[in-house]
This record gives structure tokens, sequence and C-alpha cells, in this order.
């Protein structure tokens, strides 16, 4: 008995004295845990700024003696608002330079759906992270913690899978980990990846650097990687087969930044969807988002789906799906670059300035609603 | 998306909204009985289209909101012995019992499934001969059929490991209910299209004639809400009270007869408390005595059992179109969904949830 934790936890035993799964939905549970435990814990200026990877400036990691003093960015930078790189001018050289560094797990069920695998989405989720940040992706490690009794076959296919991803996102897998638990102590196989990619230019790409005016820009159509797992994972057969939207990113904001999009934060679709997003954008860039719900784009097999099973595309999770904050005088550029790669892609709505945190949506017949962050796993209705 | 997005046309509705408005003479409230209708409502914004006369107000027909304290308690228990396989429809997970919910017995290790039909509980007790499967038998007569027919064929297959939990509620008791209270303010009702199509609208009839009051059967879509509405103004403004069927492209007049007989094969008409509001006679369904073996609280040898509820929470006054969510002073700050204090902020379909969900000011968090 830990007396200690007991009296100094900071989510009230009272709530949930234990682990539920809605800790791992993406939605308000999950941000409680980030905030209350994990960001209470490890506290310091990289995590707090709740990103999708960390942000690390290679002047950073010169040796403390070697540093200039004090640890200010260097004077021939401009600097952004408190941000760990410098907003400076052309190319930048080696000591500017930042790298981005970030790590997810996989957990999957099943380990193959249509569309992709564990071993796919593994790759492309973290090197996602790092395109999230505006890196490019270079190197990734792989951790595998493996079930007892899995098949061999299976592995080789999940660790096929990862090759062909990696050189597909142009990332090298340079280290690993393995690990086997007992039969009825895993689910198969757990994946666990980090990456580190490098920033080659001078945006800050954060939920800080969002402005009211700015465009919000999407990649494509949305929920198709959750209702296709959930379609296997529950024997739902629809007309046609619905595949995850499992892809790499990197490329796509390459070509952005390359085109001097004034990009100030992206973010990918996982958990949460859409919705949850958005919302962690505007709470954490404290500033108002709108959304046009006839804009959003969700093939109708996917709504179908979603209608049957009572979910809202908004909150459903997507693998290959991403949102762009850029500034409004580069969107209609920005779109078309968007549209290059998945013609669906859409401008769908705008940053405003109040009511700070929240964000609100438009309906298809015209009303203002709020769309809030979703509170707990969402849950099929009854009727 | 063809059958849906022609029921949700900006144009149409703001079309059907000038009608409203062109004809409401009078202020007039009007509740609208299904927790789907009220989702849609708020999440579409339709009330913001009316007129400020009409008020709507939300009934009683989410299931989540009105399964009393105890059968959760009930729930709970048995999901919580080891040998059971207890399946519910997702909803049901979260709302919470007198000290916690079914996601809670799933964490500490009671085996908790969503399935999305009875009969996949009855597969489930065929594959696994060895357990106890109990299915969690709630709803109105919308999903009676349904959970009928998993009784009806556990009977024919004899399937001895399966046995239902059932909470089932009937709605025209709880319309009748609300209109002889004493506090009601409801004019006329949009009822629930889908317990129509089951049930038919015949058992509304009497109901329109003796309280005066119209009935429109209603669907779900804005679109349909907004046709409801305009035809249960229409007989207010005009002084009639009929039953009317904007569902026509889903809901007869007898129902669906075939629904109806298996309904009746299986269960029988039974006095059942709803949370919140209190006992109502002949407002449930539960098993006939042929298929009582069935009955998972006499399989279990659960006893009776009474549990107070939060007394801050006004759920009853909610669900009974008295009050509104955002008249309750715990609303937002004591109660959320994180942290509810009654089912209608649990639900999908519970207006407290709704307008938590779509409508608040952000508090600071």
């Amino acid at each position: 008995m830990n007396d200690d934790f007991a009296l100094s936890c900071p989510i009230p035993i009272s709530e949930y004295p234990q682990i539920l799964l809605a800790h791992g939905g993406g939605g308000k549970l999950m941000h409680q845990l980030i905030e209350k435990i994990f960001g209470a814990a490890f506290a310091n200026e990289y995590l707090d700024e709740r990103h999708d990877g960390a942000i690390i400036s290679l002047k950073d990691l010169t040796p403390r003696g070697d540093r200039p003093s004090p640890p200010t960015p260097l004077p021939s930078v401009k600097t952004g608002e408190g941000c760990p790189q410098g907003r400076g001018e052309g190319q930048k050289g080696l000591g500017e330079r930042s790298l981005a560094f970030t790590t997810d797990s996989y957990v999957v069920r099943p380990l193959f759906f249509p569309g992709g695998d564990i071993g796919k989405l593994a790759v492309y989720g973290t090197v996602n992270d790092l395109a999230m940040c505006g890196a490019r992706p270079l190197f990734l490690s792989a951790g595998f913690i493996l079930e007892e009794g899995l098949p061999m076959e299976t592995l080789w296919r999940i660790v096929q899978s990862m090759k062909e991803a990696a050189q597909t996102a142009h990332v090298q897998i340079v280290t690993g980990d393995t690990k086997v638990v007992d039969k009825g102590k895993g689910d198969g196989i757990f994946i666990n990846t980090a990456g580190i990619g490098v920033i080659e230019h001078n945006l800050t790409i954060s939920p800080k650097s969002v402005r009211p005016g700015d465009c919000v820009l999407l990649n494509g159509d949305v929920g198709r990687h959750g209702i296709a797992i959930m379609a296997v994972r529950e024997g739902l057969s629809f007309e046609s087969e619905i595949e995850s939207d499992c892809a790499p990113l990197a490329h796509i904001v390459t070509k952005l930044i390359e085109e001097q999009i004034e990009i100030h934060c992206l973010r990918d679709l996982t958990r949460g969807g859409l919705a949850s997003a958005l919302n962690e954008i505007a709470q954490s860039g404290r500033v108002a988002i709108s959304i046009e719900e006839s804009a959003v784009p969700v093939r109708e097999d996917v709504q179908g789906a979603c209608e049957i099973l009572g979910l809202d595309p908004l909150y459903v999770a997507n693998e290959g799906r991403f949102v762009a904050f850029v500034a409004a005088k580069d969107a209609e550029r920005a779109l078309q670059i968007l549209r290059s790669f998945s013609p669906d892609a859409a401008l769908i709505g705008r940053v405003l300035e109040q009511p700070a945190g929240i964000v609100t949506l438009r309906s298809r017949i015209g009303a203002q609603r709020i769309l809030d962050m979703l509170s707990g796993e969402q849950l099929p209705r009854i009727c | 998306m063809r059958f849906i997005d022609e029921y949700r046309d900006a144009k149409l509705a703001q079309h059907y909204a000038r009608l409203i408005a062109q004809i409401t003479k009078k202020p007039w409230t009007i509740m609208e009985v299904c927790g789907g209708q009220t989702h849609a409502i708020i999440k579409f914004g339709i009330d913001e289209l009316l007129p400020k006369e009409i008020t709507l107000v939300h009934g009683p027909g989410c299931p989540v909101c009105v399964t009393p304290i105890e059968i959760i308690d009930k729930a709970i228990e048995i999901a919580s012995r080891p040998n059971v396989i207890f399946c519910s429809f997702g909803d049901m997970l979260r709302v919470p019992g007198s000290t916690k919910d079914l996601l809670s017995v799933k964490a500490q290790g009671g085996d908790v499934r969503i399935v999305y039909s009875p009969l996949d509980a009855l597969k489930l007790a065929k594959e696994n001969p060895d357990k106890e499967v109990v299915f969690f038998g709630v709803g109105f007569e919308t999903t009676a059929p349904a959970n009928a027919m998993a009784v009806h064929q556990a009977y024919l297959q004899e399937v001895k490991n399966f046995s239902m939990l059932v909470s089932h509620v009937l709605v025209p008791p709880a319309m009748e209910a609300i209109l002889s209270s004493p506090n009601n303010r409801v004019q006329g009702f949009l009822a629930a299209g889908h317990v129509c199509t089951v049930m038919g609208y015949t058992e509304y009839e009497p109901i329109a004639k003796k309280y005066k009051v119209p009935i429109v059967v209603t669907g779900f879509e804005p679109l349909d809400i907004l046709q409801g509405v305009y035809m249960c103004v229409k007989q207010l403004e005009e002084g009639r009270f009929e039953v009317e069927n904007q569902y026509a492209r889903s809901v007869r007049r007898e129902g669906n007869l075939k629904a109806q007989e298996l309904i009746r094969e299986v269960f029988c008409v039974v006095p059942r408390k709803w949370r919140g509001i209190g006992e109502i006679p002949k407002s449930g369904l539960g098993l006939t005595e042929k298929y009582k073996e069935f009955d998972a609280e006499r399989r279990f040898g659960l006893a009776d059992r009474s549990v107070a509820e939060s007394s801050e929470c006004i759920a009853g006054l909610v669900l009974q179109g008295v009050k509104k969510p955002t008249e309750c002073p715990a609303f937002g700050t004591r109660c959320t969904p994180e942290r509810p204090l009654g089912a209608p902020m649990v639900s999908s379909e519970g207006a407290c949830a709704a307008y938590y969900r779509y409508r608040r000011e952000r508090k600071n968090e």
C-alpha cells in the first residue's frame, strides 16, 4: 500500500480507481490522464508544448561548455514566440536545425485489416507524428512485445509490411527490441516505434502559432480507418469493403513546405477523430475554430455504417488524414496541393478569436452548435 | 447519401421553418417523445429554426435514462460473477448504478461485451456452453421484437445457458403519466417513429381524444422533425387533436403485426419503475410464464432492492418535460458526462448529454 500515491494522486480515486478502456480512447478521460498524471510528473518545456512530438534544437545538444550563453537563439535568428526553434530567414546551418522526436505504440486488433496491418500502422503512425511537427522523418526504432504462440508466419508478414512501409516513407528502422510474454498476457503482438526527423525550415508549426483568420484544411475523407477496423472486429459486412485510409503524410507536408505555404499548425486525426484534434488545437492555441459540417468529406459507405451503428464520423479514427492550419493568403494554393494528393481535400473552416478554446460547427441545416471532445469511448446506440 | 441527405437539406429545412412561422399564432409547448429525436433536434439545431412561440420539451424516450438504478445494480451484480458473459448494447455500459457502471466491471475483469443484436448474445451462448450468457434486454417497443426473438429462439433450440435481464418499457403509459401530472405543460406530442413502426398508432388514438392533444408520429431526420412540428402546430392552431402520421415511409396504422405477435408470445405487460419518474402501472414488459426460465433475475436469484438516487439530480423533471437540462443547478458543473449524477447525462440520447455536448459554453477546465 503506497499512502503517498493515494494521497497525492491528482485524479481522485473516487472517480475512476482503475484504468478504463476510455482512458485510451483519445477523448476527455485520456486528456485528463495526460494532463494530471504524465504531464504533471514529467513536465518540461518540450512536453509542455503538447505537440505530436518534441522539437529539440540542435544547439541545445552541444556540450554545455560550448553552448553560447545564455542559451537563447542565435543573434542572427528572429525568434518565434518562445518556441524551441527560431523563425529565421533562409536555409538553416547545421547548428540551427532542430530534431523532432516522437513515439507511439500499436495494439490494434485484428492485426490485418482491409487497407493495412499493425506493421504498416506502426511505421506510418510514427512517421506521421513527425510529419505533423513539420519534420522530415529519418530514423525509427521498433520494439516488439510478442505473445507466446504467435505464428512465425504472422510475424514475418508484419515485418515485411513494415519494411515496405519504411521504404515508402523513406525512413530506416535503425534499432529495436524484442520481448516475449506468456500466452494470454498479450494480444499476439504489440509494437512500439519511436522516430527522429529533422526540421529544415523556419516555420513554427504548433497549436500556439494558430491565429484568428487562419484557414482549416483537411486532406481527404474522414472515418474510414475506424469503420474498417470495426467492420472486421464486429463481423459487419457492407456492400463494398471499406478500406483503412492508412498512409504516410510526410511527403504531402514536405510539398506544402517546399511551396512556401505559411503553415501554422498540423495535426493528424487518429483516435478521437477530427473533432478531438480540433478541440486539442483550440484549447492549446486559445482560439475558436468554426467548421462547416457539409464541407467535411465522408464517403457514402462510411456514412452509412455510421448511421447504422449510431456513430458520428467526426469522432471516428483515421490513419492517413490531417488538418493543416494555414494563413488565409495561402489557403487556396495549399488546397490545390492537398487536392493533387487526394481529390477529396477540402477547406472545412476558419479560426476565430472568440470563444477561445471552443470548436463550433454549422450544421447541415444551417444552425450553429458546439463540436465537443468525446467524453469517453464512442459507444454504439441501443436503437 | 441517398435517403439521408434528402432529409437534411438546408433549403427545405429553412422553407419548413418559414411555413411553421407563418401558421404559428399562439405559444405552444410540444414534446418529442423519443431521445433519438431530442438528439437530432439539438445536434442539427432544429429548435433554433423555430419561431419563439414554440417550445420543444424533451420526453422520456431514452431507454438508457429510464432504466431504473436497481436494474443497473442487478446487471452489475450479474456481470461481476465468474463464469458469466454479460452482453449489452453499448450505451448501457456507462450508466451509473449506485456504486459503479458496467465499464468498471469490465475493467475489474468481468466479461462484459458489447453486442449489436440479442441474437449475437444467443450465438455466444451456443459457442460457450460452459458459461452463463446474459443479455441486458432494455429499451422501448423498438427493441422488444428482437429481444423476444432471442428468447423465443433460445426456447426452441433449448439453449439452457442463455438468459435475459429484462427491463422493457412502453411509451403510451408514459405519455399518459405525463399528461395526467398536475405539472404537465405539454400541449402536443411528436410520437416516436420507430416505436410506431413496430406497434402502429391505434394505441395513441384514445390518448389524443381523452387528453385533447394532437399526436404526430414523427421520424428522426431534421426534415421529419420540422414536418412533424408543422403538422402538430397546425392541429393546435385549428383546435384539432388527432393522431397523424408524418413518418408514413416507415409506419403503418396497424404497425408490424408479426413483430407484435412475437412480443405477445414472449412478453406480458407488467408494472415498471422508470428512473427519475417512479412506478407507472402497465408500463413495462416482462417474460411470460412460458419463458420464465430465461429470466436472469430468477436464474441468479437476485432479490428486489431499493436504491436512493442523487437528491440533486432533476432527471425526473427533465424526462417529463417539466424542466430543461440547463435549468438544473448541477448541469455542467457537478454533473458532466464524465461524472454524471443521473442517466440523462450519460446516454447519447439523454437530453442533458445532448445539451452538454452541443449547447453549453465551456467552463474553465
